[in-house]
């Protein structure tokens, strides 16, 4: 049992959805971050722009509850909770979603029989009763075809064949269906044609909600553009080195990341 | 090693030389029969119980493992539990229970125009089938059937009947009992067959069951043929399958091991005429400290044939499971297309795989290829299914269950896939009740 602490209003009333204080995570001997601090308040959308190795996926694992990283100080405290010790599947019920960098494809494992077995596992986990057939294959139709993925996609075996585009899809798929409380997207943008982009922008905005914080990974300011962040936070060498409104991704954008490379290293 | 004759030695070659001396004067058959008995046996006891020199047995060294042998069943054995193996699966059933034919608990129907005849009836009328394959092995375990085989099952399937109803071999061991026997199965020109031969015992029975099947599968023939061995979990199961395949057949076959404390399943395919086809599948899921040995022979005797073999093996505990494959492409075979797969999973560091895959290509026009892989659980999928919601033990029975999929699938009987998946279903879920 992990103890509630009294911590999801901040100072200055605000719920805060997700809050994380100098965290500290390593594989084997190599510290990847170091000491993240950062609060993103529920219903919010923010942007975690940085240099590629600066440790952006890592701190997605790691909120997503991925083993093998060693949590060598810090918290992470969602909803209320301290969630550190908490394992991925609970998390997952507790509504963290994470859209994959790199989905996986999955052979013999029925795309529609993951979509089921991972929305019932959830209701379950809260307590809530399984869907009916019907009443999945509805919400699976009605999500499905907001995102373009076809029937024949859903018949094939998890990711397996998708193209980049297809699989980005498919993990805004199961954000819709799963309805998550932080939503956690790594570089859904990589790989995507302008059109998808499109498409999946507008999958994610259509999820935007009072009660749903979104956390955007992304390395260009293009996703920015459709999908516009409340907060930008720039990460580097596994810390947040700055944060500021949507007009910070535009300057990223005019003058790269050089300085924060450079500033890291120092 | 040498070709001295041997005295045997071990108990259970000693048990097995007193049981042959009591029983060959009321075993069945002819005088034909019992010579060719004698003979056998004395090959048998030439060879001795095959061990790790035994380049074919290497890896289940029955000298070792073979520690005694039990009696032979009672003349009428006691009620046997019906399995509730394979639900919804529908087909007839010829039952064996410790090795003899009884057609009082068969149900035959469906099999309308197939012939079938208990092995008991043919040895006393002789039947040229009797040997035909199995004769031609040089192997002690199958020389010690043809001397001590007591019963099993002929079916033959006139050429061009289309058997649509499949057909269940149910070998039932009713205790700690040795077994022998024997099935032939005749497919004809033209017809087609599907086969489940079912293998199930007691847990806590040491029985050693020693079966052999010799099929003749005739030109344009189509066999689907799936082997469910799920013996109770003391049982030794040594089989041996003998088939040949004629011009343009199709022969599917799939053996699925989940039982027997030591089991060996050796299946020699011989290709008798061009242009046939086969598809040779394993699923093994073994924990515990159980010993699963599959061992496969393809002799592509005639140029034109194409055999494709994947062999999956999922092993917990501290479980052995070993595959062991041989491709040959005879002198003038050309055109032969052999693609050999094995994949073992470990769920447990203390199992092991092991896979020897052999090819001796004696025609310079072929396409042989064999891999193996070995392998954990992929992190990578088990935390994609974890961050989803579902369960540890859910998302890997789901990964494991995939796993096995395609070697079961590779069969192409959807029924009997679907019932061979639960199989695979109910092993998983029984594994986690146990951890
Ligand atoms: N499992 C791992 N083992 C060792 N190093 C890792 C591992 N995962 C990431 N890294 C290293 O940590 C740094 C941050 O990686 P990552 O979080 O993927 O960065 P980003 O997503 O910002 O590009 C990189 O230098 C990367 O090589
Ligand atoms: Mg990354």
């Amino acid at each position: 049992m992990t103890a509630v602490r009294s911590v999801a209003a901040g100072m200055n009333g605000q719920i805060k959805m997700l809050s994380i204080k100098n965290l500290h995570a390593s594989v084997g001997d190599r510290e990847i971050l170091r000491g993240v601090n950062l609060e993103v308040p529920t219903g919010q959308v923010h942007a975690i722009m940085g240099p590629n190795g600066s440790g952006k996926s890592t701190l997605s694992y790691v909120l997503a509850g991925r083993d093998g990283y060693d949590i060598t100080d810090g918290s992470i405290v969602f909803g209320g909770e301290e969630i550190v010790e908490t394992p991925a599947e609970e998390r997952a019920a507790k509504g963290i979603f994470l859209a994959f960098q790199y989905p996986l494809e999955i052979p013999g494992v029925a795309t529609m029989t993951f979509l089921k077995a991972a929305m019932n596992a959830q209701r379950k986990a809260r307590g809530e009763a399984e869907l009916t057939t019907p009443d999945f294959m509805r919400r699976v139709k009605v999500a499905a075809e907001k995102l373009n993925v076809t029937q024949e996609m859903l018949r094939r075996p998890l990711n397996v064949g998708f193209s980049g585009g297809e699989k980005k899809r498919n993990e805004i798929l199961q954000m819709a269906l799963l309805e998550p409380k932080l939503a956690i997207l790594d570089e859904t943008d990589s790989g995507l044609d302008i059109d998808a982009l499109k498409t999946v922008s507008d999958g994610v905005n259509a999820l935007r909600a009072p009660n749903r914080s979104m956390l955007v990974i992304t390395h260009y300011q293009r996703l920015l553009d459709h999908i516009v962040p409340d907060v930008v936070h720039v990460m580097a060498a596994g810390r947040i080195v700055r944060s500021g409104g949507p007009e910070l991704a535009l300057e990223l954008e005019a003058n790269g990341y050089a300085d924060y490379v450079g500033a890291a290293a120092a | 090693m040498n070709a001295e004759p041997r005295i045997l030695n071990t108990p259970a070659e000693v048990t097995l030389a007193e049981a042959f001396s009591a029983s060959r004067g009321h075993l069945p058959g002819d005088a034909a029969v019992a010579a060719a008995r004698a003979v056998a046996f004395d090959a048998f006891q030439k060879k001795g119980l095959p061990h790790r020199r035994t380049e074919a047995w290497r890896y289940t060294d029955l000298r070792v493992l073979l520690r005694s042998v039990p009696p032979a069943p009672p003349a009428a054995p006691a009620s046997i539990a019906s399995a509730a193996l394979l639900p919804g699966l529908d087909r007839a059933r010829l039952v064996i229970v410790d090795g003899a034919y009884r057609p009082e608990l068969s149900d035959l129907s469906g099999l309308d125009g197939v012939e079938v005849t208990s092995l008991a009836t043919l040895l006393d009328q002789g039947d040229e089938r009797v040997g035909a394959l199995a004769g031609r092995l040089d192997d002690a375990m199958v020389a010690l059937n043809t001397a001590m085989m007591t019963g099993g099952v002929a079916i033959r399937v006139p050429a061009g009947l289309d058997v649509t109803r499949a057909v269940e071999i149910a070998h039932v061991t009713s205790g700690a009992y040795s077994v022998f026997a024997r099935n032939l199965i005749s497919v004809g020109a033209g017809a087609s067959l599907r086969v489940v031969e079912s293998f199930t015992g007691p847990d806590a029975a040491a029985s050693v069951a020693n079966i052999v099947t010799e099929a003749v599968i005739g030109d344009r023939a189509k066999v689907t043929w799936a082997k469910l061995q799920a013996e109770g979990n003391a049982a030794v199961h040594l089989s041996t399958t003998a088939v040949s395949i004629g011009g343009e057949s199709q022969f599917d076959h799939l053996t699925l091991m989940t039982g027997a404390s030591i089991s060996r399943s050796q299946s020699f395919v011989t290709y008798g005429g061009e242009f046939a086809r086969a598809g040779l599948f394993g699923a093994t899921m073994i924990g515990g400290k159980q010993h699963a040995d599959i061992m496969l022979g393809v002799d592509h005797a005639v140029p034109n044939g194409a055999s494709r073999e994947l062999f999956k093996a999922v092993m917990d505990g501290k479980a052995d499971g070993i595959f062991q494959g041989r491709i040959v492409v005879r002198p003038g075979a050309q055109k032969v297309d052999g693609k050999m797969m094995t994949q073992g999973l470990l769920l447990s560091e203390d199992a092991s795989f092991s896979v020897k895959p052999e090819l001796e290509i004696f025609a310079d026009d072929v396409q042989c290829a064999h891999g193996a892989t070995s392998g954990e659980i992929d992190e990578d999928m088990l935390f994609y299914l974890l961050s989803r919601g579902l369960p540890r033990a859910e998302a890997e029975t789901l990964l494991v269950t995939a796993f096995l999929a395609e070697a079961i699938e590779g069969l192409g009987d959807e029924a009997i896939g679907e019932a061979f998946e639960q199989v695979a279903r109910d092993w998983l879920a029984d594994r986690k009740t146990l951890s």
